[in-house]
């Protein structure tokens, strides 16, 4: 049985269990996309929130309070945490370059059977946006990415090799779309969980990656 | 104080064609956006624009942009301004493509007299292609060169009249770096004090790298930019 699932409800599906991963206390930065609604599903307050712009205590805001000058990383109003920080955009980056940053959440367009991502470039259309997913794959102690599992056109995001320029030549650690998540140990993918719904079968036919099950 | 000026043209007389500018903002927000208004005003052409984004559509940098001011945009994420793209596409601008960890860092160190620093963010990337690789105690880093300018301009939240800077929230990022790396470094503010009145445990920018100041007229509100 194929059921249709809305965008809306697999990014917070995806979101979601993307929470249940992060025990405090961490300090944890958030990229653009599904990883900025992770923080709406995190039960736990000695997790603080990092985000590249100049913020280490970030929260919800709600409408009365929103503030023009204070967003996070996808420039969207954010509020600041009781203990919250602000400091420029190197002290920012070597907080993330320099390892003091415990989990990266981050988007990817692509990931390959070792865990090498590609998330900031489309060869010939206009996507020349970095960001800081470069810095944060060097230097977070460990990466989260989430995303879909295939893309619009319907192909496996999860590949052999990545045909996208690659972001680092670094591993992410855990992966998660609406069918599975993955780890990934000594540069090989492990099937870790089947997420709501997912079955084993429809993993193997929409990841061309390799894997291994268990 | 002859740091004060009247207006934003006065502020920025020193601005010629051809000069290389650090501007300071995360897209909108901590931009000098009256700086940005005068500056679509002059007449000066050849720009190379240091800047995180290059503004939005039609929006601060963008207008510049779409006045063909700029020659060379220097940046981490040019995709929130399409019209950046479809310059690009049409071969009316070069484009310098950096992490924004290595951008900020190069600015820090165009600043405090470096020439350039190794890192490892971008090895093994297409960022990194054409750039000194070496490796240090078993770890491979690539050489990334520092950034400095003819002018800066730079938004903070008050000063003083000596030059002194303090900054409000995230509209701080880019901009006490900036202040810190071009020969000529102009601050919008939303007040001018007497001295004394900043506390000095609070300045983030000190008035030695400040030049010139002035009132910011153009504030980015809940409803976007706005004259005051």
């Amino acid at each position: 049985m194929t059921t249709q699932i809305s965008k809306h409800d697999i990014q917070h599906m995806i979101a979601k269990r993307v929470a249940k991963e992060l025990k405090g206390p961490l300090t944890v930065n958030l990229g653009i996309g599904i990883p900025t609604l992770v923080a709406a599903y995190m039960e736990d307050d000695s997790i603080y929130l990092h985000t590249e712009n100049g913020l280490l205590g970030v929260t919800d805001v709600e409408e009365p309070d929103v503030d023009p000058n204070l967003v996070n990383a996808g420039k969207l109003p954010v509020g600041e945490a009781v203990g919250a920080s602000f400091f420029n955009s190197s002290d920012s980056f070597a907080m993330i370059r320099g390892g003091h940053v415990d989990v990266a959440i981050l988007g990817a367009l692509q990931v390959d059977e070792t865990g090498v991502i590609a998330n900031w470039a489309v060869p010939g259309k206009n996507i020349m946006g970095v960001g800081g997913a470069m810095d944060l794959l060097v230097g977070a102690k460990k990466v989260i990415v989430t995303m879909s599992h295939t893309a619009k056109d319907g192909k496996s995001k999860l590949l052999k090799e990545c045909t996208y320029p690659i972001t680092s030549t670094r591993s992410v650690d855990l992966i998660v779309t609406e069918l599975a998540v993955f780890e990934v140990t000594d540069g090989k993918l492990r099937l870790a969980e089947l997420m709501p719904g997912a079955s084993i079968e429809d993993v193997r036919e929409k990841t061309e990656a390799e894997f291994i099950e268990q | 104080m002859a740091k004060q000026k009247h207006s934003a043209a006065e502020a920025l007389a020193a601005v010629k064609s051809g000069d290389v500018i650090l501007v300071g903002g995360f897209g909108l927000v901590g931009a000098p956006l009256t700086l940005i208004d005068e500056l679509t005003r002059k007449d000066v052409n050849g720009l190379t624009i240091v800047s995180n984004n290059l503004g939005e559509s039609g929006k601060g940098l963008g207008i510049l942009l779409n006045q063909n001011k700029i020659k060379k945009g220097i940046g981490s994420y040019f995709t929130s301004n399409r019209d950046v793209g479809d310059k690009y596409q049409r071969g009316e601008i070069e484009l310098e493509l950096l992490p924004q960890g290595t951008l900020s860092e190069s600015i820090r160190a165009g600043g405090a007299g470096l020439g350039g620093y190794y890192t490892t963010t971008g090895v093994g990337t297409d960022l990194a292609k054409g750039k000194e690789e070496r490796e240090i105690d078993g770890v491979r880093y690539i050489l990334e060169k520092a950034i400095r300018a003819d002018v800066a301009l730079i938004r903070a939240h008050k000063a003083d009249t000596l030059g002194n800077l303090v900054y409000y929230k995230t509209a701080r990022n880019f901009n006490p770096l900036m202040a810190t790396a071009a020969k000529t470094v102009i601050a919008e503010v939303d007040e001018i004090v007497e001295p004394g009145e900043l506390d000095p445990e609070a300045v983030i920018t000190p008035h030695l790298y400040v030049d010139a100041i002035i009132k910011a007229q153009q504030v980015l509100t809940k409803e976007g930019v706005v004259s005051r």
